[in-house]
């Protein structure tokens, strides 16, 4: 692989994160003329609430007796369209260096998509930190992540011709059955039930390769592994009658969902106190002049980790961060319902 | 109060009083029961609080949800007899209930 050249972003600010409270803080943002720009590990905006709990009901959000987190996530897409963020999305922010001085900070921030963005002033709106996928314990699969375990697809090509153990019954093992099975040797999906959570018309198609003899469908549970030097050679499952079989196979795929896990934020050179970044209450600034933490990854007392916490958060940081921006511009109060200024920018006056 | 009993991987058992209407997860989370760790607070959105419900118990535990049933897919080691102890509501026909957790959560 050749080094991919950086491709480089000038921006106001940075969001790290584009949950309920990063797309809120691009609102607070953009109220006061600060562009921004928003990246997130997640193919899809919403944080939690898109990731986590899609269909269930909110009831306390102001305003709103229910909501469902989705409901909550389109709401904000649309209330925050004036101000055109820019999406980074599928990408994980891996450095966060400091520049310029604590006065005039400035920030270079760098996605594991080689992204290089410059900016004014960050705000760290990462929650439980980035989703990361599940590893089923297995005992020792550790040994095999370099070569036959993996909990994502990043190139095809790399499992062409190879006999792929694929589990779990939902989206990515379906979606990953049907597209590796025309490349790998040998497809096999394994679920622990006979039943699929996954799109009918994924489950009708996988269905349709397994009548035609084109790949395997066991239903089971991966209990142990069996290979050498790093190399898969088969896994051994359990079918629900309780009876061992062993499936051969030289790469697996295992697809239990997602998780967060704090991640990078941690080698940024801030503060942390038990995983959570804590920030003062009038600012929501964090250690480092310039970065602020909002929502569920910030910690300060009496903190509680509630959508509308991280929205009122986000409000003020917003303005300290315009001290960044702007620094010789005057910031007024101002109101959305009677301000002919603020409502330009909403594109409604 | 309806008494519940966690016994855990190495077999070392714990009773606790429950109030009826509340879950066997919150049981085990407000008693510091090790085990369960029910990260999503008992929103049946994350699969970390399953448990292995008592033979003798099952039929009157009841079978899971569909709901429940899809986000088992997220948990690991599955017997017929796990369900999520967040959606196992206590209720006076469930004293003495034994449920097992599991040796790790996934
Ligand atoms: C089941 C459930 C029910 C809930 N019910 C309620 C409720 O009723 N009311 C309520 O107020 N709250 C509720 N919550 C809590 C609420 O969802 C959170 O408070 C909220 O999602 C926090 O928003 P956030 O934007 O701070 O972070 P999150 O929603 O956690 O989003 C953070 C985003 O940052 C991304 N990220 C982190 N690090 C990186 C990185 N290095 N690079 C790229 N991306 C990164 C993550 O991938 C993630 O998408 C509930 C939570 C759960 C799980
Ligand atoms: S506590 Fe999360 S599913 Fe039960």
């Amino acid at each position: 692989m050749t080094t991919a050249a950086f491709e480089m972003i000038e921006t106001d600010v940075v969001i790290v994160g584009a949950g309920p409270v990063g797309l809120f803080a691009v609102f607070e943002l953009g109220l006061l003329d600060i562009r921004a720009h928003v990246i997130d590990i997640l193919p899809k905006p919403g944080g939690q609430c898109a990731e986590l709990y899609p269909e269930k009901p909110i009831y306390d959000i102001p305003g709103f007796p229910v909501i469902t987190g989705q409901g909550l996530v389109d709401n904000l897409l649309k209330q925050i369209e004036p101000f055109q963020p820019t999406f980074h999305l599928g990408q994980m922010v891996t450095e966060l260096e400091a520049l310029g001085t604590p006065e005039q900070p400035r920030f270079r921030v760098v996605t594991d998509a080689a992204r290089e963005l410059h900016c004014k002033a960050v705000v760290i709106a990462a929650g439980g930190g980035s989703f990361q996928p599940k590893k089923p314990p297995i005992a020792g699969i550790e040994a095999y992540e370099e070569h036959s375990v993996f909990y994502a697809v990043r190139r095809m090509e790399a499992l062409r011709g190879r006999a792929v153990l694929i589990v779990g019954g939902g989206d990515s093992a379906l979606d990953w059955t049907l597209n590796l099975q025309p490349v790998a040797q040998r497809v096999t999906l394994m679920h622990r039930r006979d039943e699929f959570r996954a799109a009918p018309h994924s489950v009708e198609k996988m269905r349709a390769l397994v009548a035609q003899g084109a790949m395997d469908l066991r239903v089971g549970q991966v209990t142990g592994l069996k290979g050498a030097d790093g190399w898969l050679s088969a896994a051994i499952c359990r079918g629900p009658d309780g009876t061992v079989f062993e499936i051969p196979c030289d790469a697996m795929l295992p697809f239990f969902g997602l998780t967060m896990k704090l991640g990078p934020v941690a080698g940024w050179g801030l503060n942390l106190h038990e995983n959570l970044i804590p920030v003062d209450t009038e600012k929501f600034e964090a250690s480092t002049p310039g970065v602020f933490a909002i929502g569920d990854i910030n910690t300060y007392p009496g903190k509680l980790k509630l959508i509308l916490s991280g929205f009122h958060e986000a409000a003020l940081a917003a303005q300290k961060a315009h001290r960044y921006v702007y620094p010789d511009r005057k910031l007024t109060f101002q109101y959305t319902t009677s301000s002919t200024k603020l409502q330009r920018k909403l594109g409604v006056a | 109060m309806t008494k519940i009993t966690f016994v855990d991987y190495e077999g070392a058992s714990r009773t606790v009083d429950a109030q009826d209407g509340s879950t066997v997860m919150e049981n085990a989370v407000r008693n510091g029961v090790p085990g369960i760790e029910a990260e999503c607070g008992g929103a049946c959105a994350c699969a970390t609080c399953h448990v292995y419900v008592d033979e003798a118990w099952t039929e009157k535990v009841g079978a899971p949800s569909s709901m429940e049933e899809d986000m088992l897919d997220f948990a690991y080691d599955v017997r017929p007899n796990s369900r999520l102890s967040c959606q196992i509501k206590v209720r006076p026909e469930l004293d003495g209930l034994v449920v097992r957790t599991p040796e790790r959560q996934a």
